[in-house]
């Protein structure tokens, strides 16, 4: 099985090496960034070697930005919470609403079914920007703007078609024998979707769900246009940083590392089951 | 009064009938075996039953009860898949257990009843088992004990032998009968191996093409076949058959000669037919001059029958079973005469398939 000689596999090894270092560099620099003062991250030419500082995570937490120009109240650990709220409750709504709906995509065949279907994946299509000028028309009017529930709702638009999408796949794996044996054991309809069909599809479940966070924590036009200052999540609140005083680099690379680490967390725990979702959900679905 | 009873049941997947007016009855206790090849709507006529599935038309009716309203749930049937589709999250004993479970009953009635089947199964030992962990055979049997479980009056089991080995078929084939029996349910059994549904019913409903082409015993099925088809399916080695035409004395032209088996054939004069004789109606003897000659190609023992080969003058073949015990099995390449006993020759017209002689549909 093994043809690969040793200049081969040298040669893949340092490939492999430099697309680490590609994709990983810019993370260990922003995590070495974290710890240093404006003054040191701004130093020509660069250097590893420095004073480590927890200056900006305090300055992060406490919610105090001292510059030069005098001291700053940032809200980042009110954005860091309002995306946990976001991006969890939409989540929690889409899996509500799209499991059951993968389900029944999955399972009956009825009129129009894969057209909607189809028009569901077709929200992933459209660049978010091309809805976003009547959607905050819209809004205005039914007062939606800079509410959560606002927000949840366009969110739906990032995390309804993923679940769907990847749910269906797991669930059109499933024999359909396999439910029908449960019913005629006795049981209803409901308990067979509760106790056969969903626990089989778990795998899918867990890998969208984790995949449709990460995409909703990733947002950010959808929170600039649509929410103000007190709604925001991270991903907008980091603009807080470009301050009259200038960019605040440091504390920038601060508020990278704690706003990375909730999704970098869940996607290490989970990855075993994201690779089989994503694989799975793209042949079947 | 029947216990289960299709009336007039058609089921089409859009433009493709799959079964076309089909009716059927069976009383309480019971053992109809469902046979034909595969592809002809044995599969969809259990579901149908076990309301997985809806008819086009027609009635199914359980304990004079209209089926059309009533859920899978409702049927009071138990059901083993010839995919066993059993539920791979839950070992062996919460499988068995979930009809049981389904009815409400105390934790203690279902440890009794799992007990009770997976014993009578051979399976106690496996109780703790994932699916996955368990063999083709255990598998299979944990299926049967699911659609035991719960005692239903009517058990469907499709083709629930076709996916296990040859040895665990042949045990489970002597075992089943006094299962079913013990579980007095009413049972249709669906397979494609003939023996099976000899060895197991009390009627065999041959199903062709969407329709039974014949509802009878075990015996009558093999005695007198209704069709061409019919005959073919059932016996191994299997019938005989030639193309011929009955003469105006009655006789068959067969390989050249003319052969007078029945005076009754006089009925077809003129007919093209199809003759059909059974290997073990098939006498053979060494040459006194009244049978039809010919020559012994290959001599097969089959434990307690023996299989002959046999090529007549005009280049026929024929295969003959005789009990290994008989004295008169001649050699190979030996000159031998060939004549038939009546009660396995059959005529069939050459046209339809139907039986002329003896077959009742």
């Amino acid at each position: 099985m093994d043809h690969t000689s040793t200049f081969e596999r040298i040669v893949r090894g340092i490939l492999i090496a430099l697309v680490m270092i590609f994709f990983l560099f810019p993370i260990f620099w922003i995590v070495l960034m974290s710890f240093q003062t404006n003054e040191t991250i701004l130093r020509i030419p660069p250097s590893m070697v420095f004073e480590p500082t927890l200056s900006n995570y305090s300055a992060l937490i406490t919610g105090t930005l001292k510059t030069t120009a005098g001291n700053l109240d940032i809200a980042f650990m009110r954005n860091l919470g309002n995306s946990v709220l976001l991006s969890t409750a939409s989540v929690a709504l889409a899996l509500i609403l799209g499991v059951p709906a993968a389900y029944a995509f999955a399972r009956f065949r009825f009129r129009l079914g894969e057209d909607i279907a189809f028009t569901l994946l077709s929200f992933r299509f459209a660049p978010p920007l091309l809805v976003l000028l009547p959607l905050t028309l819209y809004f205005k009017q039914l007062g939606l703007t800079n509410t959560y529930i606002g927000l949840i709702w366009v969110y739906q638009l990032i995390c309804l078609p993923l679940i769907l999408w990847i749910v269906r796949g797991y669930f059109e794996d499933i024999s359909p024998d396999i439910e029908h044996a449960y019913r005629i054991a006795g049981n209803s309809w409901w308990q067979t979707f509760r106790k056969i069909a969903v626990p089989l599809a778990m795998p899918g479940i867990a890998a969208a769900g984790l995949l449709a966070f990460i995409f909703a924590w990733n947002n950010f036009i959808f929170a600039l246009i649509l929410a103000s200052a007190d709604k925001q999540p991270v991903t907008v609140g980091a603009l807080a940083f470009v301050t009259a005083s200038g960019i605040q680099y440091g504390q920038i690379a601060a508020a990278i590392v704690l706003s990375i680490a909730p999704t970098l967390a869940l996607a290490l725990y989970a990855q075993r089951y994201l690779v089989e979702g994503l694989s799975l959900g793209a042949v079947k679905g | 009064m029947p216990h289960i009873e299709l009336a007039a049941v058609s089921k089409s997947f859009k433009t493709n009938k799959v079964l076309d007016d089909i009716s059927l009855s069976a009383d309480a206790g019971e053992i109809v075996v469902i046979f034909g090849p595969s592809g002809t709507g044995k599969t969809v006529l259990l579901r149908l039953i076990a309301g997985v599935e809806e008819p086009s038309s027609g009635e199914i009716r359980i304990d004079n009860q209209d089926m059309a309203d009533v859920a899978p749930e409702h049927r009071d049937v138990g059901m083993a898949f010839q995919n066993f589709a059993l539920f791979p999250h839950l070992n062996a004993f919460e499988n068995i257990a979930s009809p049981l479970r389904a009815r409400a009953q105390g934790e203690s009635q279902v440890k009794d009843g799992v007990a009770r089947v997976a014993k009578l199964l051979k399976i106690d030992h496996v109780l703790g088992h994932a699916p996955r962990e368990l063999s083709n055979g255990q598998k299979q049997r944990t299926a049967l004990a699911r659609a035991l479980a719960s005692s239903p009056k009517l058990l469907l089991l499709d083709d629930p032998l076709r996916n296990v080995d040859a040895k665990l078929r042949f045990e489970m084939r002597l075992e089943l009968p006094r299962l079913l029996r013990q579980a007095k349910s009413t049972v249709l059994y669906v397979t494609q191996d003939y023996k099976e549904a000899m060895a197991l019913a009390d009627r065999i409903a041959v199903l062709a093409h969407g329709k039974f082409v014949q509802v009878a015993t075990p015996q009558d099925i093999y005695r007198k076949p209704a069709t061409l088809s019919v005959a073919r399916l059932f016996g191994d080695p299997t019938i005989n058959l030639a193309e011929t035409t009955i003469g105006d004395d009655g006789t068959i032209a067969l390989a050249g000669e003319r052969l007078a088996v029945d005076p009754s054939y006089e009925a077809w004069a003129g007919r093209k037919v199809i003759f059909g004789v059974r290997p073990e109606a098939i006498t053979v003897r060494q040459g006194n001059g009244t049978g039809l000659k010919a020559q012994v190609m290959a001599v097969t023992p089959l434990n307690e029958r023996t299989v002959l080969l046999l090529q007549t003058a005009a280049g026929a073949e024929l295969l003959a079973s005789l009990p290994s015990s008989s004295t008169a099995i001649p050699k190979a390449e030996s000159g031998v005469e060939v004549t038939f006993s009546l009660n396995g020759a059959h005529l069939f017209d050459h046209e339809t398939g139907a039986a002329l002689t003896g077959g009742s549909a």
